[in-house]
């Protein structure tokens, strides 16, 4: 089996405490050695070695993203989990969590299965979270424990909230008993009917109805008051895609107390505001909807003060047509894989001087901690062998045209990005190389 | 208890909001936005002389080019008022309804603005349900498009001819407007702000002049971010309040289309909103009246206050059809001298 060697390159591993040079040896699929720059023997006779020169690059581990929509099965005009992976790896993304609002809806072990054949042409590892609840109708919760056998990393009814009490209390029960985490889009949709962005004066100037930052933040703090009920150190609690400062309190405050609340934050609400809507941009249009300005500075705030456990993009491709309409009837979400890396070090690392290896980490090694997967998001001897290869300096201009995802759906067109993809290697195979 | 957010301590630097592409046809009024002082003094100046006008000489300005009124909402006034301005002018018009069309099939606003295009259109008026349908079509056509109402969002045309009545009576004689034109001057308006793009077009257009906008209505129909929206808006829940401080009174309809589950006394509302004889006499015996129409009668204003001697609603409606000329006559002007498309 041929082998992949990485010579010359800085090799930061937040998990293991990892940034200086080394070279690595990957064969197999895993991490077979890490040594000092040139100590690689690359002719000891087990076969082909090919090298890749990272002289001046950064060797990481390959990024996760534990929020994104392949729309596979079902929406495959959208995106399939072929071209979704396709982007994922040009982001420098070597895990994908897709989240089971499909058609039909990820809620049964067969459909988890279906996700992770190989027919289904993904060239970085699918992880599947399955639907919380039958249908994701929020009444009958699913058998975990056969989900879980089948693949699925978590729980979730992404797209919508488990609003009844006792089902999300039933679901954070059966979901520690499976050992699974509960990740809940914390939306009150009987606050959001008819809401196409955010409740305030650019809702109010533009003629939409708005959508109040109380929706998410009493569902999330609901739902702390179940896990604080239920007393099972088991329990856990993900709060999907957090936009509004009062959420982000609320998980503060848990964290405080003890409980397992955990929480992500997506690129767009930790760069835009309600105020990039400008004209009825319905690719500034997604659900949470982009907040207010303080709602926004809240979300930076708490990624470089660590409540923020994970970057996840909610990568949600949609077919131009669906996007071409008049706002209100616009389908909320839009695609964030390949421009998430280079948003993270354009901004939180050269901006906001968060230190590089704690940007990495919140794309890479906490959420594999969230989800639970083993030997991912670390280079250390013995895991598996997924990189990325970037040029730390490399400033460029993101083109949606050019996308590997089958939708052009992103406010990010022609914004400038830090930090250039070389090479993606998922599981010792390159799956992504741009030599330009 | 909800937890407090917690200070931001840092300032940061953060991504800034691109410019606006909009209008990227010169002839384009999608917003009260896109007029500039000299431009609304020049559209001003084209409608009373375009009124003044032999209608024969008139009749060639814009004789033979292809206008079209597509129509997503129903209306009387206003689509016979454009449709009057641009026959006036010579142009053919073309009127496309959603009850008669297409669209009723499901096309999409942009393939019906391709096809209108296609079929030599030169310029698009357009009324449509949704907020911002506007912005889309002009996108999608980068035709010259005239906003004739978009959802809750503006109503530009309705605002440039309640300037042009106000202006009538308030500053009679006035060549030039600037933005001291109307300083002074405060104009209430009351009712269902929320729901009304009559309103927020007024309130985007009148402060430019230096006129003041009190806004007057129930909390669920007037919500406070209301006051954001511009310079020199303020609002005043007490309607006798508000009376007694302005020169202009524009009284809105309720919009039960609109109202989406909201509950409201309509009883309550009368009592408290509803402009009567009495209430006039008694708080603004001199204030000019007006009223987008429709009316509804015996709601927002009384018959008597409707037909008396202040109001002016007849005038406005007549000020539509001089405004939607020169706002017709701009929009195809611009094309010859090609627009920024
Ligand atoms: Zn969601």
């Amino acid at each position: 089996m041929t082998a992949l060697a990485i010579c010359g390159g800085r090799l930061v591993d937040p998990a293991a405490g990892v940034d200086t040079a080394k070279d690595i040896l990957l064969r197999d699929g895993r991490v077979a050695e890490i040594v000092s720059p040139g100590k690689l023997k690359l002719n000891n006779g087990a076969g082909d070695i090919e090298t890749l020169d990272a002289a001046g690059l950064i060797v990481a581990p390959g990024l996760i993203d534990m929020h994104v929509h392949l729309r596979e099965p079902g929406q495959g005009y959208k995106e399939t989990i072929a071209t979704g992976t396709a982007a994922a790896a040009a982001g420098g993304f070597t895990a994908v969590a897709a989240m089971p609002n499909t058609t039909p809806v990820n809620d049964a072990p067969e459909i988890t299965r279906w996700m992770q054949e190989p027919e289904r042409g993904a060239v970085v590892r699918v992880f599947p979270i399955a639907a919380a609840t039958r249908g994701s109708k929020g009444e009958a919760v699913n058998d975990y424990a056969a989900l879980k056998s089948a693949g699925a990393v978590a729980v979730s009814d992404d797209g919508k909230p488990i609003l009844k009490d006792s089902v999300m209390r039933e679901t954070l029960v059966a979901a520690a008993r499976a050992g699974l985490s509960v990740i809940q889009h914390a939306e009150d949709t009987r606050m959001t009917q008819g809401g196409s962005m955010n409740l305030g004066p650019a809702a109010f100037r533009l003629g939409l109805r708005g959508m109040p930052p109380e929706a998410e933040s009493q569902i999330v703090e609901r739902d702390i008051r179940l896990v604080a009920d239920l007393h099972d150190p088991r329990a856990h609690l993900h709060v999907a895609h957090t936009s509004t400062a009062t959420a982000l309190a609320a998980v503060r405050q848990a964290r405080r107390n003890g409980l397992r609340v955990t929480c992500e934050v997506a690129p767009h609400h930790f760069l835009l505001t309600e105020e990039h809507v400008g004209f009825y941009n319905t690719h500034a249009k997604m659900c949470p909807p982009l907040r207010s300005a303080a709602d926004r500075d809240a979300m930076i705030e708490a990624l470089l003060d660590g409540v923020v456990d994970a970057i996840a993009t909610d990568h949600a491709p949609h077919a131009t047509h669906e996007k071409e309409v008049e706002f209100e009837n616009a389908p909320n979400g839009i695609t964030g894989l390949e421009t998430a890396l280079g948003l993270a070090l354009r901004w939180l690392h050269k901006e906001w001087k968060m230190p590089l290896g704690r940007v990495l980490s919140l794309l890479s090694a906490q959420p594999a901690a969230l989800l639970g997967l083993k030997a991912r998001g670390t280079l250390a001897v013995g895991s598996i062998a997924d990189v990325v290869i970037f040029d730390p300096d490399a400033e460029w201009t993101f083109d949606a045209r050019q996308s590997k995802s089958k939708s052009r759906n992103t406010p990010f067109d022609g914004w400038t990005m830090q930090g250039k993809v070389r090479w993606t290697v998922s599981e010792g195979r390159i799956v992504y190389s741009d030599r330009g | 208890m909800s937890p407090t957010a917690t200070p931001v301590r840092r300032q940061l630097a953060t991504p800034p909001v691109p410019a606006s592409p909009f209008p990227y046809n010169s002839g384009s009024l999608l917003s009260v936005l896109d007029l500039s002082l000299d431009g609304l003094s020049q559209l001003l100046a084209r409608a009373t002389a375009l009124e003044n006008q032999d209608p024969l000489l008139r009749d060639r300005i814009l004789a033979k080019r292809r206008v079209a009124l597509l129509f997503y909402e129903s209306s009387t006034r206003t689509r016979t008022s454009f449709e009057l301005a641009a026959k006036g002018l010579g142009a053919d018009t073309t009127l496309v309804s959603s009850l008669s069309s297409s669209i009723e099939k499901g096309e999409s606003l942009k393939d019906t603005g391709l096809t209108l295009r296609a079929l030599g259109t030169e310029a698009i008026i357009l009324r449509h349900n949704s907020s911002g349908a506007p912005w889309l079509l002009e996108e999608s056509t980068h035709l010259p498009v005239l906003n004739a109402g978009d959802g809750m969002h503006e109503h530009p045309t309705q605002a440039l001819l309640d300037l042009r009545t106000i202006l009538a009576h308030l500053r009679a004689g006035t060549g030039e407007v600037n933005a001291g034109t109307l300083a002074g001057v405060t104009v209430a308006i009351v009712g269902d702000i929320l729901h009304s793009r009559v309103a927020r077009s007024n309130m985007l257009l009148l402060p430019r002049l230096g006129a003041r906008v009190l806004l007057c209505g129930p909390k669920e129909l007037l919500p406070e971010q209301a006051a954001q929206m511009g310079p020199g808006i303020a609002i005043e829940r007490d309607f006798d309040a508000a009376l007694g401080q302005s020169q202009v009174i524009m009284m809105l309809r309720i919009q039960a289309e609109r109202l989406a589950g909201l509950q409201l006394d309509l009883e309550d509302y009368k009592a408290n909103y509803q402009l009567t004889g009495q209430r006039l006499a008694a708080h603004a015996p001199q204030a000019l009246v007006l009223h987008p129409g429709p009316i509804i009668r015996g709601m927002e204003v009384t018959a008597g206050v409707a037909d008396g001697p202040q109001s002016a609603i007849l005038e406005q409606v007549r000020n539509g059809v001089a405004i939607r000329m020169a706002v017709v006559e701009r929009a195809l002007a611009a094309d010859r001298q090609g627009g920024r498309a």
